[in-house]
């Protein structure tokens, strides 16, 4: 038996639609940030120099390239998941909501697809 | 659905500024900025794996004067972002609700970023990438 009056049932009021799901995936994708985003910023200090053959020997080698691609597409799943929530909340019309949540999503994968295909470029590069 | 104005209750402007809400607020506003950095992250490697003359471009702009600014703001929107998420952590598993507690984790996320900052600045600045 359903307590929800037919009204707000129509109009898809009440539940959220979603369960713990986006709460979750941001605090486990955080979790994983932690050493991932840490690696990556002290290889970054640590590399003996920031010119164009270091960076790339540097993402040439297998861990650190397969650890780079880990890190964008975690980057990616919470950034995306942190900035739905700020569209949620600040834009109220539905349309420009709607429009908002798709741009996002669109701007993540392009941008974490193009980042990763550089990294593979490197990797499997001469 | 007409969208008519209804009157508020005045939730947000009744409470006293403190630094609960400001680190609240930081919080997202660095997180906002960082997906930002995201961007600049993936351009950084698509110009790596292009070739010399666009690295060497791209971190041309990096090195100009407001990419030194967004490149210093990334460091400690990092470092906070980072530190505070760890507070949050721990507040979903239940520790650090005291006041006590609450006021000195958030100023240690406060002051540990700029902390932080400055050491990867000075490191940076010591290594001679600068």
């Amino acid at each position: 038996m359903s307590l929800r009056s037919p009204l707000g049932r129509v109009l898809g009021l009440g539940s959220a639609k979603s369960g713990t799901g986006h709460w979750w995936g941001q605090r486990v994708s955080a979790i994983a940030l932690v050493p991932l985003s840490l690696w990556f910023v002290f290889s970054l200090l640590l590399l003996p120099d920031l010119d164009f053959a270091t960076t790339r020997a540097w993402l040439h080698w297998p861990v650190s390239g397969f650890l780079a691609i880990l890190l964008v597409i975690v980057v990616a799943y919470h950034s995306y998941l942190g900035t739905i929530v700020v569209i949620e909340d600040y834009v109220h019309a539905e349309g420009y909501k709607l429009l908002g949540l798709l741009l996002l999503r669109f701007l993540h994968v392009l941008v974490a697809g193009a980042a990763i295909f550089a990294i593979l470029r490197i990797a499997f590069g001469t | 659905m007409p969208v008519r104005a209804r009157p508020l209750s005045p939730h947000l402007l009744i409470y006293r500024w403190q630094i609960g809400n400001t680190l609240s607020i930081l919080h997202r506003f660095t997180g906002v900025f960082l997906a930002l950095g995201f961007v600049a992250l993936s351009f950084w490697f698509v110009a790596l794996a292009t070739d010399d003359r666009s690295y060497r471009s791209a971190t041309h702009l990096f090195a100009s004067p407001l990419g030194w600014l967004a490149l210093l703001g990334w460091t400690f929107a990092f470092f906070y972002h980072l530190l505070n998420g760890v507070r949050h952590l721990l507040w979903d598993v239940g520790r650090g609700f005291e006041r006590v507690e609450r006021r000195l984790s958030g100023w240690l996320a406060v002051i540990g970023a700029v902390v932080l900052t400055l050491c990867v600045w000075v490191l940076l600045w010591h290594f001679e990438r600068l």
